[in-house]
């Protein structure tokens, strides 16, 4: 069977990595980085990333005329949201001032506070940079052969708060406990880089691609 | 459990080759990045930085070949540095798959670089580089200044307030060089390292001097890094990132094992 998967490209930030790292996973699959309405329309599975501040990524999803393409494909299929590509299915973010998001989920991106104190003494720092435990909340077909508490690569200022609990797929503690991870029907999005996380990460790429509805 | 900290091998790359040496009883090709890379990752690195030395700019093409290369096959954090001195330098490096671009002479010549890279690609991927030198004397208190050129060079910028300064700009992340303490294998300067991770509200990198497992441990106990970097005791395999890992958990510092 033919399978095709599209990382979608709205210009923010280098999608190289994700798209290699999916290509490493994903067998004799086409995975192309794209902004083409037609491919994502056709693709048997989404992958969202992004990077950068949330006002830049709405713009540029808004400049790529993809808010729609990615709430539809949010609805009807395998869908992989990381980073960026699940803070902007939220309804709004503190930053930049405040943003608005694309409102899929309930729920606001707030800062770290930057008042919580590490273990070294001095204040946590911002960016939460590095390789935290991600503590599942409940089975998923993503965590397969993935421990719970197993560490994931984290770089953000900002975490999701969803008003739904029963989104919450993940947890991690970084001064506060976050919700590193939110999961509903068909769509998974991680605040962590996948790409990034060695074994864990390639497992959890893996287990996407194989991800059957 | 919390975050962990981080160990970084360095790689010096010149020209598309691995120098200082590389020692691995199993590693066909030693002088091959790639084949490095993969080692580290193996033994479970959590980021892997290469500082480009080549000195020609006519070969500075050949890093770029290096990191497409290690990106297509090892899924950790990458970091480039050396030779990074304006925006298009930083979008080649990110467009071959490197996580983060550390910026180092550029920006005291020219801090403005630094505002423009992280306006442009975001702080997550713009480590700032600085090397610093005691310039204290003996029962002065302790003041630290930039140099530049491999530590010959002073800038007169002290390196406190620089920190502060490239925080300011935007910078991601510090990497903090010891120039007194570089190549002489004794341990990190632990109170260079603690003066700026406490100045600081971004993530700092010690580096320079380590020469035994227990300098990891020291410089993020005593000098409170979020990560460590080491070139020569990976290198020479003197020791395993491995074994490094399982002496600081063993002292009580968080890893990922």
């Amino acid at each position: 069977m033919s399978h095709r998967i599209a990382v979608l490209d709205y210009g923010m930030g280098n999608l190289r990595s994700v798209s290699k790292a999916i290509e490493h996973v994903a067998g004799d699959a086409e995975v192309r980085v794209t902004d083409d309405h037609e491919f994502i329309r056709a693709a048997d599975r989404i992958v969202f990333p992004g990077q950068g501040a949330a006002r830049d990524c709405m713009i540029a999803i808004g400049e790529h005329h993809l808010n729609q393409a990615i709430l539809e494909a949010a609805r009807t299929k395998p869908f992989l949201g990381i980073c960026m590509g699940l803070q902007v299915l939220m309804q709004h973010s503190q930053e930049n001032d405040g943003t608005d998001l694309l409102g899929l989920f309930d729920g606001d991106v707030v800062r770290f506070d930057g008042k919580a104190i590490g273990d070294n003494g001095l204040p946590l720092k911002i960016p939460h940079m590095g390789w935290s435990p991600v503590d599942q909340s409940a089975g998923h077909p993503l965590w397969n052969g993935i421990d719970s508490g197993s560490r994931f690569y984290f770089v953000h200022s900002y975490h999701v708060k969803p008003k739904d609990a029963s989104l919450t797929a993940a947890t991690t503690e970084y001064g506060v406990k976050f919700v590193s991870a939110v999961s509903r029907d068909n769509l998974f999005a991680v605040q962590f880089h996948p790409e990034k996380s060695a074994d864990a990460g390639l497992q959890l790429l893996e287990n996407f691609v194989n991800w059957d509805l | 459990m919390g975050l962990a900290k981080r160990i970084i091998p360095c790689l010096d790359v010149d020209n598309g080759r691995v120098v200082k040496g590389v020692k691995f009883v199993d590693i066909r090709d030693a002088g091959n990045p790639v084949e490095v890379a993969r080692r580290y990752n193996e033994e479970g690195a959590d980021e892997i930085t290469f500082l480009d030395i080549t000195a020609s700019s006519d070969d500075r093409e050949t890093i770029v070949h290096v990191v497409e290369q290690v990106a297509s096959e090892v899924f950790i954090p990458l970091t480039v540095g050396g030779g990074i001195r304006k925006v298009d330098d930083v979008r080649r490096m990110l467009n071959a798959g490197a996580d983060k671009v550390a910026i180092n002479t550029a920006a005291v010549f020219n801090p403005e670089f630094v505002k423009e890279a992280t306006d442009k690609f975001g702080s997550q991927c713009i480590v700032v580089a600085i090397d610093a030198k005691q310039v204290s004397k003996e029962g002065e208190p302790l003041r630290w200044e930039i140099f530049t050129h491999g530590g010959r060079k002073p800038t007169g910028i002290d390196a406190i307030e620089w920190a502060k300064k490239m925080t300011d700009y935007g910078a991601g992340e510090i990497l903090l060089t010891s120039m007194d303490r570089d190549g002489t294998k004794i341990g990190f300067d632990n109170e260079l390292t603690h003066a700026v991770a406490a100045a600081v509200s971004i993530p700092l990198i010690a580096s320079g001097g380590v020469g035994n497992l227990q300098h990891l441990v020291d410089g993020v106990k005593q000098g409170g890094a979020d990560a460590v970097l080491a070139a020569s005791i990976f290198h020479f395999a003197e020791y395993s990132v491995g074994e490094a890992k399982a002496f600081m958990a063993d002292q009580g510092v968080e890893v990922r094992l």
